[in-house]
């Protein structure tokens, strides 16, 4: 039995670290990271049910975002809307724990709080060809007008899905299923090749 | 081979840069500028191809996309090569190699002209129907030979090695089109600060003003476009797209673009994107395709060197090419004669314009006669001398209807026959939209008629020809296109463009020039050249009964070819009007369909090719079945192991190895691929009593549970174990490939009819890594892991603990399908490669055996378990799998699928059934989805009685055995059946019961 | 490939992130072991097929996951209206139709 506890990201087998070490001085017009082992938890609820908005904003410190595609953010926490009652809070790896239980003990009547920690990653796309990588793989406007910081989509993008969130103008973080990251990661090589590909770790 | 056509000054192409190609084998020189066309122009090449039926020389007729007989085969070899291009659109690139698609064994001397020479009057119309339908036995070689005759390009045999993409996106103004019109639209609705796209299917946007001699704001219209590009190119809300052909207009105003980014540098992009196809969302969409001229259907009009008269005027002022040195010219109008001034200006000999109308006295008109050039009025080329080239023309004085010649008939000696008929609007993409085209008599042609888009046309397609009014016209719908989106036109300033005014004469209507004899016996006149559809053809079809347009059409072929009838179809319908009776707008035309030029299957396909073609899913553990030898198998999308072979065993041997493994001692098997749904609320229960056909009122904290789940028909469509982890809180798992389609059905039921049940679905499949050991020994490695209590008493069969595996925090469910005591571990899927190398190195000591999906399924079968959609089909009730045990009978609710179960057809008693087989051979492996007899001895056809659902050789049993569903089966047990084989013989099986192995389930219990 | 309003998200999004589910509007009847089998066959099978305006239920597959219903025209592909689950259509077949 191992002593030691290694824990892989969906993308551990890509070796960022050592993809970012080769690409670290190349002038390139996207940028990739994989902001991994953060805390995911999906919460579902009653939006206009004063009761759960307030319970949430005591449990975490911010405001629950309930107009549509907004998310809302303080220093520990990102908060995305993913649908009229359901949200993706994101936290710092290994607060998922205290964050679900600190949800519990706050909220009451009809609820749901899900661990999605294991089940997903994030990935950042950045860079100024960032766009023309998005316009290869989603139908959505990425238009700065249509898609503005701070806003939060779910997508189809090439064939399989994501939820995106637009947190520059040219960076974006996107929320990709575990068993789907792989997939993610060739096609972003394939859109991103004739803009140079610089991998972050 | 020098260029003997080109002229030394003028057009658009650099002469600086000379460009070597093949054709046909032969090598010639053109120019950067050039396409294929204008380059054999240049060099005096008159044959370019062979007709489709006929199979007579042809020439090239046409300037752009309306081309039918120039069509290429591209590439040097079976990997690049392209079928089909047009080479009035093909830009030249260097080294080129091209040849012509039809043409067997080559243009010059071709067997099947032959054919068609003495055939032609054994090939009317419906020729293919009538010669070759019967004996349809020969229909074959037939066909084999028409097409090698006719040889419509050949596919690359080789994987092509070139990049294609996609790109999405979004504007306030689609523009199609980059001519007067659509360059003036862009900058006006730039100016209003659009997000504006435009694109054009020509190497250069300029359109009609790339070869127009016409003067805008006192220079030449080459100095506009520049200045109205680089103020389109400066602006960031502008994206143009030259080499980019809008070939489908869809609903909701959304338009595909082929670009093509490389075919004029070279025969492959050398690693950049070839092919790009764009697709985009337009809010206001401008049409400004332009109009296609009309050639004049007149006899032996297909020799090479009869053209377009728009045609020549390109080719002189766009390639300073003149194709020729004796020109004739017939017109209906004045704007043809354009083409003649332009042949006269360019140094050459203009033999005579004749012109149709009785009179003209417009501004060209005036210019020609001006300029000496022979005109004729009231007269028609009616017939055409030579067979590879032009020779001369015969001349007569028509009636003032055009129906007919007065008279005598004279020569003219030339080698070049311009036509125009006048000109037809563009609007092949509005068709695309539904859009019926409307004739108008003021133009003599259809334009787009009334659609649902948010459409609008300028310029040529709108039927507006004058190049001021063109201007114009695309400024002031460009204004509109923005009005209609609501925003301000205030201070918008539209592009200055001042023309010469240009008086013209007014056209005539005139779409078959007549001939002394009647049509049927007259010399062949042409109306659709690429598939030899003549006058005469579309007459005798129209005698023989086929009235409407469409049946003309597939009757007669016409518009059938890779010009999908631009070139043609307007005067075939006119033909067809007249013949019988009828008026062109109630002929109507055929409907134009996407694409409006052929694309490229690269194009389509884009980077969704190899290992992008489909997402393949990986559990976290995947890179350790790689290193482990895994074999996999595709489970929907995602890549499971389906077997561990050692080195050197077959597929059989490491099957017998893992079951015996299993179920001797302990296996391991990756189940993370298994849906998993987290179900919370006070109504998590009642929900999964209306959902589940069993009950799961009185399920406790810390059980878990089988369940089946039927559609509203009564047929099982997904069963896993649910597991109750709080009182309101369980977790769910389906089947790996109804995951996703049971989270859809838990909320549409949730969503559409029990809203007021408190309850909340979430996906956590990708949170769990999930393994199962399942053996005799799996206990024991179970508690080399953890320190929690995992003895049948502490942990019983189907309960569930939470625990500590190997340092993680897990999950344990204490479930079974293979029929052996099992554990299934879960921990998130960060520590799911961790906890399984943990779980290798602990059991190491039982020879813990790694196995697959196919062990699984074995070992799974032998206990009579069944997989939704390998024993299922969706046309199996709880009732058909003798799984009445399953179905709740004193639940309150009228759960799904419970109704039907009562429907007549559910009762009957010969449904099939589910129950076992067992081969008659013990070593017979009867074939999965084998049908079924109960007679052996019947004639086929037989009565088929069932089939084999899965089947396999069990090592744990000593023989084979099956799975399968049959008519009445379970009263039929220890009778025979029969699986016929294709090779004629049988194979006997006996009725049995579906559990092979433990079936009074002790070795799970354990 | 239509452009669809999605009455959740609000806003338009393109077809990929959509499923059609079939006929809006049908529901499962309160007490199904009440029925015929052919009243309950006709809650099973039979569906309306119109040429004109048809109601029907879509889901926002890859987006808010919310299932609503739309109203489209079946020959000119419009799509008058989108509204949430549980509300009626404002544009129907007897009302004036807009799309001729």
């Amino acid at each position: 039995m191992s002593n030691v506890i290694t824990p892989e990201s969906p993308l551990f087998h890509a070796d960022f670290a050592k993809l970012a070490e080769v690409t670290k001085s190349l002038d390139a017009g996207v940028e990739l990271e994989e902001k991994a082992f953060l805390g995911h938890l999906n919460l579902r609820g009653n939006a206009s049910d004063e009761a759960f908005t307030s319970g949430v904003e005591k449990a975490l410190g911010v405001a629950l975002p309930t107009a549509p595609c907004t998310s809302a953010q303080s220093d520990a926490v990102t908060i995305l809307w993913l649908s009229p009652d359901e949200w993706l809070i994101i936290v710092d790896g290994g607060k998922e724990h205290e964050t679900e239980a600190a949800l519990r003990a706050n909220l009451t009547g009809h609820f749901a709080v899900s661990d999605v920690s294991g089940g997903q990653t994030i990935v950042r796309l950045a860079g100024s060809d960032s766009i023309n990588v998005l316009k290869k793989s989603m139908g959505y406007d990425t238009h700065i007008d249509n898609f503005p910081v701070g806003k939060v989509i779910g997508t189809a993008f090439s064939k399989t899905s994501c939820h995106m969130l637009r947190t520059a103008e040219t960076e974006f973080l996107m929320v990709v299923r575990r068993s789907f990251a792989d997939y993610m990661w060739l096609w972003l090589q394939q859109a991103s090749k004739e803009y140079g590909l610089k991998v972050i770790a | 081979m020098t260029q003997s056509n080109r002229l030394n000054t003028g057009g658009r192409i650099n002469r600086d840069k000379p460009i070597r190609f093949t054709f046909n084998d032969k090598h010639y020189t053109g120019y950067e500028g050039d396409t294929v066309a204008s380059a054999l122009l240049a060099n005096g090449v008159d044959v370019v191809g062979r007709s489709f039926k006929y199979s007579r020389p042809r020439g090239i007729v046409t300037a752009d996309a309306q081309e039918p007989n120039a069509i290429l085969q591209t590439g040097s070899n079976d990997a690049s090569t392209v079928p089909n291009p047009k080479a009035t659109q093909a830009a030249l690139h260097p080294n080129m190699i091209c040849r012509s698609t039809n043409g067997w064994p080559n243009v010059d001397t071709d067997m099947m002209g032959l054919v068609g020479k003495v055939g032609g009057a054994a090939m009317p119309p419906g020729f293919y129907y009538k010669t070759f339908m019967y004996p349809q036995s020969m229909w074959m070689s037939y066909e084999k030979l028409i097409r090698k005759g006719a040889g419509l390009g050949a596919s690359p045999t080789q994987n092509d090695p070139d990049i294609y993409d996609k790109f999405n996106h979004h504007c306030d103004i689609m523009i199609v089109g980059a001519g007067p019109a659509g360059l003036s639209a862009a900058v006006t609705a730039a100016r209003a600060g659009c997000r504006v796209i435009i694109a054009d299917e020509q190497e250069e946007m300029g359109g009609s003003l790339l070869c127009s001699t016409q003067q805008i704001n006192g220079e030449a219209p080459a100095k506009w476009v520049s200045d109205v590009l680089a103020e389109l190119s400066a602006n960031e809300n502008v994206t143009l797209l030259p080499r980019s052909t809008v070939f489908g207009y869809f609903d909701h105003n959304y338009l595909s673009i082929a670009e093509r980014r490389t075919d004029h540098l070279g025969e492959t992009g050398n690693g950049a994107v070839r092919e790009r196809l764009h697709k985009v969302r337009a809010k206001q969409v401008i049409l400004a395709t332009g109009a296609h001229e009309r050639p004049l259907v007149y006899g032996n009009n297909d020799v090479p060197g009869c053209m377009l008269a728009s045609a020549v005027s390109t080719y002189i002022n766009r390639y300073a090419v003149v194709p020729g040195n004796s020109l004739a010219l017939m017109t209906t109008n004045d704007n043809g004669y354009r083409a003649a001034i332009d042949w006269h200006k360019a140094g050459k000999r203009v033999a005579l314009i004749a012109d149709t109308r009785q009179t003209a006295n417009g501004d060209l008109v005036k210019e020609a006669l001006s300029l000496g050039i022979n005109v004729k009025f009231g007269q028609a080329i009616i017939n055409v001398k030579g067979s590879k080239r032009v020779k001369g023309v015969e001349v007569a004085s028509i009636s003032a209807d055009g129906s007919s010649v007065t008279g005598s008939v004279y020569q003219v000696s030339c080698d070049t026959v311009a036509s125009s008929g006048g000109w037809s609007p563009v609007l092949h993409l509005s068709s695309h939209t539904g859009a019926k085209p409307v004739w108008r008599e003021d133009i003599l042609g259809f334009v787009p008629g009334k659609t649902v888009q948010a459409q609008h046309v300028c310029g040529g397609v709108n039927g507006v020809y004058p190049l001021a009014d063109v201007l114009g016209d695309g400024a002031a719908v460009a204004l509109n296109a923005v009005c209609s989106m609501k925003k301000s036109i205030e201070g918008v300033e539209i592009p200055k463009a001042d023309v010469a005014e240009v008086s013209e004469s007014a056209a005539m209507a005139l779409f078959h020039v007549p001939h002394t004899k009647p049509t049927s016996r007259a010399p062949k006149q042409f109306v659709d050249y690429q598939n030899d559809v003549t006058a005469a053809g579309i007459e005798l079809a129209n005698r023989e009964g086929f009235e409407s347009i469409e049946h003309v059409k597939r009757y007669t072929a016409m518009g059938f070819g890779t010009d999908q009838g631009k070139l043609g179809n307007i005067n075939g319908i006119a033909i067809t009007a007249k013949s019988l009776g009828k008026s062109i707008p109630d002929t109507g035309t055929t409907i134009f369909r996407p694409m409006y030029t052929p694309v490229t299957f690269g194009t389509f396909a884009g980077s969704d090719v190899k290992g992008l073609f489909d997402p393949a899913r990986f559990t976290a553990m995947h890179q350790w079945h790689v290193e482990n030898g895994a074999e996999f198998e595709d489970v929907g999308q995602w890549k499971r192991p389906w077997y561990f072979p050692k080195p050197g065993e077959t597929m059989e041997q490491a099957l017998q190895r893992e079951c015996k493994a299993t179920r001797n001692s302990v296996g391991l098997l990756d189940a993370s691929t298994l849906g998993k749904i987290d179900i919370q609320g006070k109504d998590a229960r009642e929900f999964l009593n209306r959902i589940y056909t069993n009950p799961w009122s009185q399920l406790a904290v810390g059980k878990c549970r089988y369940g089946v789940m039927c559609k509203e028909d009564g047929m099982v469509f997904d069963d896993g174990v649910t597991s109750c982890i709080d009182e309101n809180r369980f977790i769910m798992t389906t089947t790996t490939g109804g995951a996703a389609g049971v989270l859809n059905w838990l909320e549409l039921y949730h969503q559409t009819e029990w809203p007021e049940l408190e309850v909340y679905f979430s996906s956590v499949t990708d949170h769990w890594s999930t393994m199962t050991i399942s053996g005799p020994n799996s206990r024991k490695v179970l508690e080399k892991l953890t320190d929690s209590d995992v003895s049948n008493e502490a942990f019983p069969y189907m309960s569930w603990i939470e625990a500590e595996v190997a340092g993680v925090k897990a999950r344990i469910f204490r479930i079974s399908f293979t029929g052996e005591l099992s554990f299934e571990i879960n921990v998130q899927a960060n520590y799911g490669m961790h906890v399984w190398k943990s779980v290798v190195a602990a059991g190491e000591e039982f020879d813990i055996t790694p196995y697959g999906t196919e062990t699984m399924h074995i070992l799974r079968a032998e206990k009579g378990f069944i997989i939704v959609g390998q024993d299922t089909d969706g046309s199996v009730t709880p009732q058909d799998l003798n799984m009445d045990w399953v179905v709740g009978k004193k639940k309150t609710q009228s759960y799904l699928g419970k109704r039907s179960w009562t429907r007549e057809d559910n009762v009957r008693d010969d449904r099939k059934q589910f129950v076992g087989l067992k081969p008659k051979d013990p070593k017979a492996v009867l074939p999965e989805g084998a049908q079924l007899v109960f007679d052996k001895d019947q004639p086929i056809p037989m009565t088929m009685v069932g089939h084999v659902t899965s089947s396999y050789y069990s090592a744990c049993l000593g023989y084979s055995f099956a799975l399968a569903l049959v008519k009445g089966g379970l009263d039929r047990m220890g009778q025979s059946v029969f699986v016929p084989l294709a090779d004629g013989t049988t194979l006997e099986a006996e009725i049995c019961s579906s559990v092979f192995y433990d079936p009074k389930g002790e070795r799970q219990n354990v | 490939m239509f452009e669809i309003y999605c009455p959740y998200c609000e806003e338009h999004r393109e077809e990929e992130e959509f499923h059609p589910v079939g006929e809006a509007h049908i529901q499962r009847p309160v007490d199904p072991e009440a029925l015929s089998d052919e009243e309950w066959a006709h809650y099973l099978f039979y569906r309306k097929n119109p040429r004109g305006l048809h109601h029907e239920m879509w889901v926002h597959a890859t987006g808010c996951r919310k299932f609503f219903n739309m109203t489209r025209h079946t020959v000119t592909y419009q799509i008058m209206e989108t509204y949430k689950m549980g509300e009626q259509p404002s544009v129907t077949e007897g009302a004036k139709d807009d799309a001729k």
